[in-house]
């Protein structure tokens, strides 16, 4: 890896609000082409990272850079890489769509003579072809979302911040927005917060935790969906054999008993303990008719990673 | 080039809201009204007049009580104006747009300033043109005229430069537009502190009156210490303005 890939890295990033500490010595870095998702619970310092980021906040200690680009002493050069939609996205709703992006363009120094193009290529990907004469004001709020991320993508940012891009749309709406930013992936890195836990299964590379503005987990898709393996095995029997002919089969596993024939069987080796199980029941004539691996959600790693006090820690290793 | 970006944004902005029509017609009605009595003021002196040696002429009765009475008009209205440029956008959160391009606090709050202040020019223009429509039955002295013109805008420049940043110090563009008005009919009275007894402190107060340098200027006495005056506090105030807008980012 060389030290072009990395477009964003915040280093040791602390914020402190008064004596509330937002942002705890945050440290991470995003490659291009990756698409980041910041997860978190309500302040827990998610929009503030973001801020931070798009140059919106300074730092209270460490830094940001951009490219290579310090945020703080080469401010625009920095912000010249970025595109932002914050949490309410930034729109004069008095203007047109088109009034609006070709002012966007502007401030974003587009030359004259592509301003015209990157607004078209700017609406098109964003579904905005139909909307650009009207008004932003009577626009719905998934258009105005729209909109909200046309503008951070009109002037081909390397890196495109996304703060919850789809609270607030409709289902449909939200399968829009995460199909626009898987597009987005091909040529600029994304970093997308949100509270949504099944955004981040379906759009992003790399999860971030987030809790008490400090990183609790950072791992990727596939990391996370080894996580997510459980190692227990649900049994369901309708002629329960005794819990010792039962314990034969599962051999090095841990068996117990639920009641009315279901049992909860302990065991590393998922696969094949499942497979042995299904054997013996027939040849046994036990009435197997429920068979499940219990796998974890999202949620519930979500969950345990930001309540308990004890996580922290091991996982911080990780993080380093 | 990014200063003129923002400026024809918040100028086209304004005129998009009705609020720009409704102040342009309203001070040209009622500052047509005062032109008129003054027209009249002065056609019923016109007899008498000719027969007094130095007596004023028609600039002294009609222009200078005209662009005078425009200021005070003006006091009420600019803070009006002025007060949605940064409470407006801090309110809706829009200028985190204007915080994440890639722009510098002088341009955003020198693109503020100009968008006013061209507002506030073409409003000037429409109420020269009142004066101007006398050439077509006589003559003006055209050098008070101007250097009226110039105090007022200078003038209007300085209500500009302070209200935009009244605007910086708050969400709400009420409070704005009140702490605005309210410092400046201070600034415009202070020098009556004092006015009946001679001291130090009153000619300081004098000094700092904004009324006291356009009203040299409405006589048609260009004294280059007025201009400067007004370049002085229209740089003060943008450069706090530029400050408060920093301190947006920054540890508070």
């Amino acid at each position: 890896m060389t030290t072009e890939d990395v477009l964003i890295q915040a280093d040791q990033v602390s914020r402190f609000f008064g004596p509330l500490r937002a942002l705890d010595n945050i440290s991470f870095e995003v490659k291009k082409g990756e698409v980041l998702g910041f997860l978190g619970p309500n302040g827990a310092g998610k929009s503030t990272t973001m801020q931070i980021l798009s140059g919106n906040l300074a730092p209270s200690a460490g830094r940001v850079m951009i490219s290579g680009i310090d945020l703080l002493d080469q401010p625009k050069q920095a912000k010249a890489l970025l595109g932002y939609l914050p949490d309410q996205p930034p729109l004069y709703r008095e203007l047109t769509v088109d009034e609006y992006l070709l002012f966007c363009a502007c401030l974003n120094r587009i030359p004259a003579s592509q301003r015209r193009n990157s607004l078209d290529v700017a609406k098109q990907r964003c579904g905005l072809t139909e909307v650009g004469k009207r008004l932003i004001g009577n626009l719905s709020k998934g258009y105005r979302q729209r909109v909200g991320i046309a503008q951070a993508i009109i002037h081909s940012p390397a890196v495109v911040i996304l703060d919850e891009p789809t609270v607030g749309l409709d289902p449909i709406q939200i399968r829009e927005i995460r199909a626009l930013i898987r597009e987005l992936r091909a040529d600029h890195s994304v970093i997308l917060s949100t509270h949504i836990l099944p955004e981040v299964q379906t759009v992003c590379d790399r999860v971030q935790i987030i809790n008490k503005g400090q990183l609790v987990l950072n791992d990727t898709i596939a990391g996370l969906q080894q996580r997510m393996r459980g190692e227990d095995l649900l049994v369901a029997l309708r002629q329960a054999p005794e819990l010792t002919a039962l314990e034969a089969v599962v051999g090095e596993g841990n068996v117990t008993v639920l009641g009315e024939g279901r049992f909860k069987i302990h065991t590393a080796q998922l696969e094949q303990q499942a497979e042995a199980l299904a054997i013996a029941a027939v040849e046994n004539g036990w009435g197997l008719y429920e068979l499940m691996p219990e796998r974890l959600t999202l949620e519930q790693i979500f969950v345990d990673i930001t309540t308990t006090e004890t996580a922290a820690p091991e996982s911080a290793e990780e993080v380093a | 080039m990014m200063i003129f970006t923002i400026a024809s944004r918040e100028l086209r902005s304004l005129f998009i809201s009705p609020l720009a029509w409704s102040i342009l017609a309203v001070v040209q009605l009622i500052l047509a009204y005062m032109f008129l009595t003054q027209l009249d003021l002065f056609v019923s002196l016109q007899s008498r007049l000719l027969g007094i040696e130095g007596a004023p002429g028609v600039t002294e009765i009609i222009v200078a009580p005209l662009l005078g009475n425009a200021a005070v008009v003006l006091l009420l209205v600019v803070p009006m104006l002025t007060m949605r440029l940064v409470s407006e956008e801090r309110r809706s959160q829009t200028l985190s747009l204007l915080f994440s391009a890639p722009l510098s606090m002088t341009e955003i709050v020198l693109g503020k300033f100009f968008g006013v202040l061209g507002f506030l020019l073409i409003m000037v223009a429409m109420i020269v043109l009142m004066p101007l429509s006398l050439l077509m039955g006589g003559s003006l002295d055209m050098g008070m005229l101007w250097s009226g013109v110039l105090g007022l805008v200078l003038l209007l420049a300085s209500f500009a430069a302070l209200g935009l940043f009244m605007s910086t110090l708050t969400e709400q563009p009420i409070i704005a537009a009140v702490s605005s008005f309210g410092v400046l009919l201070l600034l415009w009275i202070i020098d009556w502190a004092g006015s009946n007894n001679t001291g130090q402190a009153s000619e300081l107060f004098a000094y700092l009156s904004l009324l006291r340098h356009f009203e040299s200027l409405l006589k048609g006495v260009f004294d280059s210490a007025d201009v400067v005056y007004y370049l002085l506090f229209v740089s003060l105030f943008l450069g706090l303005s530029i400050r408060r807008l920093d301190a947006d980012r920054l540890q508070h």
